[in-house]
């Protein structure tokens, strides 16, 4: 059990030895736990391919930074989203909210597949319909 | 007979889907820039010290009540550079007042800047720390807003700004009634 334990803190020095957020952790760990939730999900602008829990771009820092001040003054993540979008539109948030102009990027999708599916039915279909007999002369 | 022209139709569908996304890259725009969702929405109000004067402070009171360009800028921004030469004429033209927004930055290095390069800016809000870039959206200078008589953000750029892209984008704003929008 100590060894497991030791090992798992060893794991967690580890990760936050290379986390690119190296401020101090909030004091409350439930706020800290929504923290790292958050910033998971908050695209840097700056970097547009990363997080801004992974980015090292000075915006990255004071969008966390932001968020903390956010998060202590007792605001939802929710509200915090809201913020992120109304600045910086719905780019800044990775999975993109089902509304106006994303609903293309969640119903195209569902959309394929489901068209993908009815071929492929249509096709299963037509061959159970096939005579049989017609297996290729081969082995004789 | 007509089943076999699905395959060039599917195709056909595609091409025109696919062209469309590469239409801002085929005209060379910077398909990094995002839509600014401020646009047409109240300019986020800040009272900042002002860059010429830390003591005294100046915000969107100070350009209330009449159309002017707000222009993020900093030090370390090689964007900047460029586009000063173009700040400066414009400032002298005399056609909008230009304020500026130092952004990410600190006092004596945008001060030696300033007195280095020459004052575009009736002044500008020096933003240290970044708080106001947030409010208004800014993810990389230069980034250059129009800003109307009423308040609202008509239009934003980001990038260098030079006379063309004025031309393109700010100036039909600022055209006499009735003209451009």
């Amino acid at each position: 059990m100590k060894l497991l334990l030791s090992l798992l803190a060893t794991l967690f020095l580890a990760s936050t030895a290379f986390a690119i957020d190296a401020d101090e952790p909030l004091e409350d760990p439930g706020l800290q736990a929504r923290y790292e939730e958050i910033i998971e999900e908050i695209r840097c602008l700056k970097c547009q391919n990363a997080t801004i829990k992974d980015s090292p771009a000075f915006l990255a820092t004071d969008l966390r930074r932001e968020i903390k001040r956010m998060l202590v003054e007792g605001y939802t993540d929710e509200q915090i989203f809201d913020f992120m979008v109304e600045r910086y539109g719905d780019f800044a948030l990775y999975s993109p909210r089902a509304s106006g102009k994303t609903l293309l990027l969640w119903v195209v999708p569902v959309a394929l597949l489901l068209l993908g599916a009815l071929a492929l039915a249509n096709i299963v279909r037509r061959r159970m319909a096939m005579p049989i007999d017609d297996e290729p002369d081969s082995g004789s | 007979m007509w089943k076999y022209f699905i395959p060039l139709i599917i195709f056909a569908l595609l091409f025109v889907l696919l062209r469309s996304g590469m239409q801002d890259i085929m005209e060379g725009k910077n398909v990094s820039d995002l839509p600014s969702p401020l646009i047409g929405r109240q300019a986020p109000a800040f009272e900042l010290p002002s860059l010429a004067n830390p003591e005294n402070t100046i915000g969107t009171d100070d350009f209330a009540g009449k159309p002017a360009v707000l222009n993020v800028w900093a030090t370390w921004c090689v964007g900047c550079r460029q586009e000063h030469g173009f700040l400066m004429e414009l400032s002298q033209s005399g056609t909008v007042p230009v304020y500026g927004l130092n952004w990410r930055d600190t006092l004596p290095e945008a001060q030696q800047f300033i007195a280095q390069l020459g004052d575009p800016y009736i002044d500008s809000a020096f933003d240290g720390d970044g708080r106001v870039g947030i409010d208004w959206g800014v993810y990389g200078a230069p980034e250059t807003f129009l800003i109307g008589a009423d308040g609202t953000v008509l239009e934003k750029h980001l990038g260098p700004m030079n006379w063309s892209i004025w031309q393109d984008k700010f100036a039909p704003y600022l055209a006499p009634e009735g003209a451009g929008r």
